[in-house]
């Protein structure tokens, strides 16, 4: 049926083809840049309203006037919140929750993604899938069990665990090292055989081939796996829903949520300053390190 | 600088084994090559002797020194791959510097090593490079330059050349010699190419199959390999082999070849070949530089025959021609002015003083 | 001058004792074991336990004292909202996943249609949406879809269009919660479809081009099933990711108007940590696994085969 559909129009197209050719490819650029305009419009949109309503003061809000518009620009809600300890608190626990998450992870993965790429032992291939399996496993199913666990836990010990800004550095690692390993061990894997060989040869240990040699080659990769790391615990919404309640033990998501919402009262302009505000980590290290940023998107489906 | 002793060297992979008890001495200072088809163990011999494979059984001795057990870095040895393996975070004097770093050695004597080495090699100004902005002959010699720094009892190549093109790979040959002429160390060196094998070593062990064939000076193998398979490894063109029948006629000898083809056997070989007369399985080994164009005047052993051709490649010096006898393609070389043409007859001597006679069914030349 | 180089310092490591091969070589996998040791606690301590655990709590009763069995799991299949809540979580992934992937699809190839200089920038922006996090966009779309100051409901008012209900009326709050989801993810396909693009040889569509089939054949016959690998993965991990999905319907509805945006995540977490039912909680939450198990047995089978290929 191929055959059919490829050999029947060929006679009559041979002769205008090559005028057309061009031709054809100058209206498909117009096409992809016309509808691109429009998907990005529909993308870009959300947070090019977050910045408008930012700008906006209550007043201008509750008018009934053009919300696309900013009539009256102001820094007001900038001020208000970056001289807010209430907030500047959320965003100190999100920044030490989400860099020491970082440490935890890579202290976790990268010598795990070393010893299941490299040094083959019982049951490392099979831990190596369970890895993976667990990248599987959300959030939303083990929430609950962990809280229960953690209420028994204070119960038997009297750690009061619930509650604390730093369970979170308990809770995130087991959304992070299982990709940041799968990650690892992919890019490891890609490291020829021969090079750690010859560090072997060149006289250098284990330890020495992983410091020396791995972690700076595979450095790309580490920088990949360091800002996965670093946005799913900056992101993440459920666990410091579930297990922290007081005010000043709230990372940024849940803090603007919680405390900029109170009642039916909506201080819309305050919560876009602030969401944008807890946007601005993630997107500037986006910006920055782009590239690293989507190969280490890219890399747990390929490879591996 | 050692001699390396192999003893009834084993390598089994589960079932398998890839390496079938091998002794081989390499002396001091000498160059040896390890040569065969691919999958003939000649790597995994290395490997081993390298201390990055398992010994399954015998012993590996350098310098007179039980090796099995020492770990690769004990073993003062150094090693060039295939890839070369260059660490490519670190620049070539890095590169050239990391085992000698490792090592704790003063800073004074790091430098000194290195620019001699990078002096034998003629690399002095690429040393602040990184490997990514190195060719391939380059690479090869920062790969080298690695293990002369070391000043390693033993060199271990393991196909080193063929990652490059063609012209380079000869050139780096003659480059591996002449480092190796002034360095001196004892080298082991593999590969599936046997022109590098028989350029490069001062002696050559063909593997097969997980077993020494032969070992002998590339002059000794290319002139009385002892089996079948030397004889049509080492040569290029390979050597023809064409089944023949051994017949007495009195005190003399000759070698039919079905079609009516008669080869008188010299004088001077009667006495070797003379028992072989009731085996119906012989193969008549000839190198194609011994069949050439029939000139007025023959040498003894010398003798002309008919043969149609059936393909010609002119190469330039000399032209290769290809025809049927007795069932095989045999080719032969002659002279480009012996008005050789596809299709047409052409009057061709076999030079028997070089013939060799195989046994088919063991395989070794008799 | 060579000798002056072999002169030098005898090398330390040749005097060193030797040790076993075979010790080194057991120290070796006890090593890596070590080194895979924090890993392994964490997964059997903070995932395969809790996994099993929440088996267990799934079968208490709410102050946990008591062994319900299957109690809980027949008091939801007497309960419609339970069943209101698979229907949606049903709905929401599906829905959400195709228009995901035929939206980042589209997005992609026109990315890659983009002379190559300016795709960088085509696509830095089109992936705003992934980076942002999720909570912090959806309180934007919340505001969108504010019931009196809507701006999308200012826009349609112009056309003398709405007010629509945005998150106040039971199809327009599914709508928004897979139109908020669509935005999110729909970046992410585009990424790895562009990825998957550009690792198809130009030879290909130039030999189909030769061959006389047009854009459309050439996307048919060359493009989807080159790229159906990664289109299928691609899939699935969304799949699992939007069947689990709890910011998304939690920040604009919070499960409402009367239950009926729910889905498993948002629901387990409404009954166990708000209405303090954590059994009950558990055993909804547990309702994820049989899709999440058939998608995870699918993408598992698709990276071994493809490491056995390699």
């Amino acid at each position: 049926m191929t055959d059919a559909a490829l050999t029947a129009p060929k006679k009559h197209a041979a002769n205008p083809r090559y005028g057309s050719m061009s031709r054809d490819r100058t209206w498909a650029l117009r096409w992809s840049y016309f509808f691109l305009i429009l998907f990005a419009i529909f993308f870009l949109l959300p947070p090019i309203y977050m910045l408008i309503t930012s700008l906006k003061t209550s007043a201008e809000i509750s008018a009934a006037r053009n919300p696309w518009w900013v009539f009256n620009p102001t820094l007001e809600n900038y001020r208000e919140l970056l001289t807010s300890p209430q907030y500047l608190g959320y965003f100190r626990n999100s920044a030490i929750v989400s860099v020491v998450v970082v440490v935890i992870t890579m202290l976790i993965s990268v010598p795990a993604a070393f010893a299941l790429s490299r040094m083959k032992f019982w049951g490392s291939s099979t831990l190596a899938t369970g890895v993976f399996l667990t990248y599987l496993i959300p959030e939303t199913l083990l929430f609950l069990p962990l809280f229960k666990m953690f209420a028994l836990f204070n119960e038997w010990t009297g750690i009061q665990l619930i509650n604390r800004w730093w369970v979170l550095l308990i809770l995130y690692p087991t959304l992070t090292v299982p990709f940041c390993t799968w990650i690892m061990i992919g890019y490891f894997a890609s490291i020829p055989k021969e090079l750690d060989e010859a560090a072997l040869i060149d006289g250098a240990g284990w330890m020495q081939t992983l410091t020396k040699i791995f972690i700076p080659v595979a450095l790309p990769g580490l920088i990949a796996a360091t800002i996965f790391a670093f946005t799913v615990s900056w992101a993440q919404f459920l666990y410091p829903l579930a297990f922290t309640t007081s005010t000043e033990q709230l990372v940024l998501p849940v803090g603007i949520i919680t405390s900029l919402i109170k009642g039916d009262v909506f201080n819309w302009g305050q919560i876009m300053t602030g969401a944008l505000l807890g946007a601005a980590p993630p997107l500037i290290i986006y910006a920055f390190l782009m590239d690293y940023y989507i190969s280490g998107l890219t890399a747990g489906a390929t490879k591996g | 600088m050692a001699e390396v002793k192999l003893r009834k060297i084993i390598k089994r992979y589960d079932e398998v084994e890839a390496v079938r008890g091998i002794d081989l001495d390499i002396a001091d200072h000498e160059f040896v090559v390890l040569v065969g088809p691919s999958g003939c163990g000649k790597s995994t011999t290395l490997r081993m002797i390298a201390g990055l494979e398992d010994i399954s059984g015998g012993e590996i001795l350098i310098g007179g020194d039980v090796v099995n057990d020492v770990p690769p870095k004990d073993r003062d040895i150094a090693m060039v791959f295939q890839n070369y393996a260059l660490y490519p975070h670190m620049t070539v004097f890095q590169n050239m510097s990391f085992g000698l770093r490792l090592k704790r050695y003063p800073k004074a004597e790091i430098k000194k090593r290195v620019d001699e080495a990078a002096r034998i090699l003629d690399i002095k100004e690429l040393l602040d490079r990184k490997p990514k902005a190195l060719s391939g002959g380059q690479r090869q010699r920062v790969a080298m330059g690695r293990a002369i720094v070391r000043n390693p009892k033993v060199f271990l190549f393991d196909e080193p050349l063929s990652n490059l093109d063609a012209k380079l790979r000869v050139q780096m040959r003659t480059e591996i010699k002449k480092v190796h002429q002034q360095v001196r160390t004892t080298t082991v060196y593999v590969t599936h190419d046997q022109v590098e094998a028989m350029t490069l070593a001062d002696r050559v062990v063909v593997m097969n199959n997980g077993i020494i064939e032969q070992v002998g000076t590339p002059q000794e193998l290319y002139h009385s390999p002892k089996t079948r398979f030397v004889a049509g490894f080492i040569g290029s063109p390979a050597m023809n082999f064409i089944p023949c029948r051994m017949e007495a006629n009195g005190d003399s000898l000759s070698v039919r070849l079905n079609d009516g083809l008669v080869f008188p056997v010299p004088a001077e070989r009667v006495a070797r070949y003379r028992g072989h007369t009731q085996n119906g399985k012989l193969l008549l080994g000839l190198r194609p530089e011994h069949i050439t164009e029939a000139h007025a005047h023959l040498a003894p052993g010398e003798i002309p025959f008919e043969a149609r051709l059936e393909v010609t490649e002119p190469m330039g010096m000399e032209t290769l021609v290809y025809f049927p006898l007795n069932g095989t393609q045999v080719c032969g070389r002659v002279n480009p002015n012996a008005g050789a043409r596809d299709g047409a007859p052409l009057r061709l001597a076999a030079d028997l003083n070089n013939m060799h006679l195989i046994d088919e069914a063991s395989g070794r030349v008799i | 001058m060579v000798d002056a180089v072999l002169q030098g310092v005898q090398t330390p490591g040749a005097t060193r004792k030797r040790s076993s091969l075979r010790r080194t070589m057991q120290r070796k996998s006890t090593v890596a074991f070590l080194m895979a040791l924090p890993l392994i606690l964490m997964i059997a301590f903070l995932v395969i336990y809790p996994a099993l655990y929440s088996l267990h709590l799934a079968t208490l009763n709410k102050s946990m004292e008591r062994f319900v069995g299957f109690g809980n799991f027949l008091f939801l299949f007497k309960r419609e909202t339970f069943w209101k809540v698979v229907e949606q979580s049903c709905i929401f992934a599906l829905t959400a996943v195709f228009f995901k992937a035929i939206i980042g699809f589209t997005v992609a190839h026109f990315v890659h249609n983009v002379p190559n200089d300016r795709q960088r920038k085509w696509r830095g922006m089109l992936l705003v949406p992934w980076v942002i996090p999720p909570a912090m966009s959806c309180l934007a779309w919340l505001w969108l879809f504010d019931p009196s100051y809507s701006a999308f409901n200012w826009v349609l008012g112009i056309f003398n269009i709405g007010p629509v209900p945005w998150t106040g009326d039971a199809f327009w709050a599914r709508f928004s919660v897979i139109l908020v989801n669509i935005w999110i993810g729909a970046p992410f396909f585009m990424i790895m479809y562009l990825a998957a693009l550009k690792s198809v040889p130009d030879q290909l569509y130039e030999a189909a081009a030769i061959d006389g089939a047009n854009w459309w054949q050439r996307i048919w016959y060359i493009t989807l099933p080159m790229m159906r690998n990664i289109i299928a993965i691609t899939a699935l991990f969304s799949l699992i990711v939007t069947f689990a999905n709890f910011d998304i319907v939690q920040i604009l509805t919070q499960g409402g108007p009367i239950d009926l945006t729910h889905v498993f995540a948002t629901w387990s977490f409404t009954l166990g940590i708000q209405g303090n039912d954590i059994p009950l909680g558990a055993a909804v939450s547990l309702f994820m696994v049989p899709i999440l198990t058939v998608a995870a047995v699918f993408i598992l089978r698709d990276i071994t085969r493809r490491g056995n290929e390699s």
